[in-house]
């Protein structure tokens, strides 16, 4: 079953991948990416982090790409897109290169010692990693299931930073959209 | 049984997908989709290892990914959004002002 769940849904994230790296009109684009995502959310439920995937579909599928699509429409996706290449020799190099990152990332796969990360760690118990709201809520802030704060080592202070952030970025964005930059008068544009 | 290795497979795929898209491109708005991508593979590396190691830093970590993506989509976005309505071109080659 897992398997199966592997194969279809690898296929469509590794086709929405390519669709947003080939597809000339960035519509399209943004729409692969929808699929990556949605596909991403299903491999998250069957690793049983439910909060994972609801939050992937609801921030990532939902309100991400939902602002990609209104500055798609808003800037226009009907421009050609330049490939020419400044730089000599930039393709066979560019080739090269790609060819020497595969293999060495070929070689790492099958012949590095990978094991320690695939090991669970001592008394492990797979179901002790269902992530629910509440289990990831207690690991956020390193509440035990008996209810005892600060007995494990929490994220409570990454959380507000991460917080402080968000309203960065909200206040930066809604000053980029407001405030219209000075029109320079030597018109040397 | 499909274990971590393959999810680590796919993601690593997919980073890879992201990344040439980040080069050969020249859209800022496709680019910016690259660097989504490329963080969601991330993110599945994070939820596969953090399952087979068996706690939920992982899941954690994917939390944190997430908002501070959604942060730089917001900027990100309403830069390229700025920068259309002076230049009326979201093509990076063309915003070469800073070259010195």
């Amino acid at each position: 079953m897992e398997a199966v769940l592997f194969v279809v849904f690898g296929a469509v994230a590794v086709a929405g991948a390519l669709t947003v790296v080939m597809a000339r009109n960035p519509v399209y684009s943004a729409l692969g990416l929808m699929a990556t995502m949605f596909s991403l959310a299903v491999f998250y439920i069957v690793h049983l982090a439910h909060f994972v995937a609801a939050v992937q579909v609801i921030v990532y599928a939902g309100a991400v790409m939902t602002l990609f699509l209104f500055v798609i429409m808003l800037i226009g996706v009907d421009r050609a897109e330049d490939i020419s290449e400044n730089l000599p020799f930039q393709k066979q190099i560019a080739i090269a290169l790609g060819v020497v990152v595969v293999a060495l990332g070929g070689v790492l796969a099958f012949r590095g010692r990978f094991t320690w990360v695939l090991a669970p760690s001592a008394g492990a118990d797979p179901a002790a990693t269902n992530g629910t709201i509440q289990s990831v809520g207690r690991a956020l802030f390193g509440v035990d299931p008996t209810g005892v704060v600060g007995q494990t080592a929490g994220w409570a202070l990454p959380f507000e930073a991460v917080s402080l952030l968000l309203i960065i970025a909200a206040v930066g964005a809604i000053s980029l959209a407001f405030f219209r930059p000075l029109r320079r008068r030597g018109g040397d544009e | 049984m499909v274990d971590a290795s393959w999810y680590l497979g796919l993601a690593a795929l997919l980073f890879l997908i992201g990344s040439a898209g980040l080069l050969t491109r020249r859209n800022a708005l496709v680019m910016f989709m690259s660097v989504e991508l490329m963080l969601n593979a991330v993110n599945l590396t994070f939820v596969a290892a953090g399952r087979s190691v068996g706690n939920f830093t992982g899941q954690v970590s994917v939390f944190f990914v997430l908002v501070v993506a959604a942060a730089e989509v917001v900027v990100g976005l309403a830069i390229i959004v700025a920068v259309f309505q002076k230049r009326s071109t979201a093509s990076v080659d063309e915003l070469s002002e800073m070259k010195g």
